[in-house]
């Protein structure tokens, strides 16, 4: 990912949104005091979204992308989120490939996600549109990668599959998500540990 | 370069219940029109290299992805095999609507020395100044419902047969311009897919929507309105 496409990216896109949330914030103090999170979920508002969603929602993406990514990033998980990526995909390259296609399969605007699902206790590769996030499902996510345009034109044009192929090889940090997992995992009851007897 | 006039889409023939052995007719494949005019000559408004791409890349991968799904679709209504019709539906309006959307919208835009962004003039002209006032409240009007439009689609100056009058809409993603209304034909459509103006404007949508009218083409969008409103 180029200087250049980060200095937009994170300098102007990511910093508008910022700006343009702390503006409509500016206007009543119904808000005021609420975490991030409760701030995406709120504005929400169950599927009707009030017109701050997309800038809190943008600003919650941004920042868990910058998280999913650090230089000299790629190669593989280890320990638990490897066992449990292999567990639920069956392989780590089942699980590159569930990525991939689910990226180019995207119509429009969104993201991609690799989320913990509550309900059925596994990782799971998802998509949304525009600025959804699958905290409203109740989900938690561990990376995501944005796919809007602006996200690789500069650097990639229209080449997406270069663009995805290179975040899973050069950028993507298993350990900010090993640290996520190991965060999720205590919102998910994955049933007695397995302690080994001496 | 001539504009290759679009294929006409023949309608699959359902022989999903028919015991007699009609094959359907052979499928119509799609290809890239081509622009009736150089890439770099609606400068300084689009640059050349986007038209490049977004003539090249973007809507000929629409035109590739649109005729791989409808061979699909042809295959699998020959098999009766419905999930697999169900599931290719949005795959074809996705693709379809890419190709239709672009085509129109090459149409659209025109080079300076060839009137683009000269005023409409006839019945548009005459039906602008009617339903919005001036041209000046149309242009204002578009301009806040494109840069409005958050993520991916288009805003489209449409003529409602029915009502006999012209609206303003926007779709997202490639949606046409009939999934707002069966009666809506387009008079003139503009592309805010971030791809239409990112490399230049960035993220400055509201510049690009600007600029885009100097290079509008209202003889074509007058063309339509007066073969459809006849």
């Amino acid at each position: 990912m180029s200087k250049r496409a980060l200095e937009v990216h994170w300098g102007v896109h990511h910093r508008g949104f910022v700006d343009d949330l702390n503006k409509q914030l500016g206007k009543s103090d119904i808000l005021y005091g609420s975490t991030m999170d409760e701030l995406v979920k709120a504005t929400y508002n169950n599927g009707n979204p009030l017109p701050e969603f997309n800038n809190a929602a943008e600003v919650w993406n941004h920042d868990l992308f910058w998280e999913s990514m650090q230089p000299g990033g790629g190669g593989m998980p280890k320990l638990g989120l490897l066992e449990q990526i292999e567990k639920d995909f069956g392989s780590f390259t089942n699980f590159r490939e569930k990525f991939m296609e689910t990226a180019l399969s995207l119509f429009g605007s969104g993201w991609v996600w690799v989320v913990l699902k509550r309900r059925e206790k596994r990782l799971a590769v998802v998509k949304s549109s525009n600025s959804i996030n699958p905290i409203v499902w109740d989900d938690i996510p561990i990376l995501n990668l944005d796919m809007w345009e602006h996200a690789y034109y500069l650097d990639y044009k229209n080449d997406k599959a270069k663009y995805v192929s290179t975040f899973m090889n050069h950028l993507v940090s298993w350990n900010a998500a090993m640290v996520r997992m190991a965060c999720a995992e205590a919102f998910v009851n994955f049933g007695e540990p397995k302690i080994p007897i001496a | 370069m001539a504009l290759r006039s679009l294929a006409t889409r023949k309608t699959l023939t359902l022989g999903l219940n028919s015991t007699r052995l009609t094959q359907s007719r052979a499928l119509q494949t799609f290809s890239l029109p081509d622009l009736p005019y150089d890439y770099g000559a609606l400068e300084p408004a689009i640059s050349g290299e986007i038209m490049q791409l977004h003539h090249q890349k973007h809507h000929q991968t629409y035109i590739t992805n649109y005729n791989k799904a409808l061979e699909q679709l042809h295959e699998a209504i020959q098999k009766g095999d419905f999930s697999t019709v169900a599931k290719l539906q949005s795959a074809i309006k996705f693709n379809g609507g890419g190709h239709i959307n672009h085509s129109i919208f090459w149409q659209n835009i025109a080079p300076i020395r060839e009137e683009g962004g000269e005023p409409p003039k006839g019945s548009l002209g005459w039906a602008i100044d009617t339903n919005f006032g001036s041209l000046e409240s149309l242009i204002q009007k578009i301009n806040a419902e494109g840069a409005a439009l958050q993520g991916s689609g288009w805003v489209w100056l449409g003529l409602d047969k029915e009502l006999k009058k012209l609206v303003i809409e926007t779709t997202a993603n490639q949606d046409p311009l009939v999934t707002k209304g069966a009666h809506l034909v387009p008079l003139l459509g503009i592309d805010v897919w971030e791809h239409a103006y990112y490399l230049q404007y960035k993220n400055v949508r509201p510049d690009y929507l600007k600029n885009i009218w100097k290079v509008i083409n209202w003889k074509y969008a007058n063309g339509v309105y007066e073969k459809e409103s006849a």
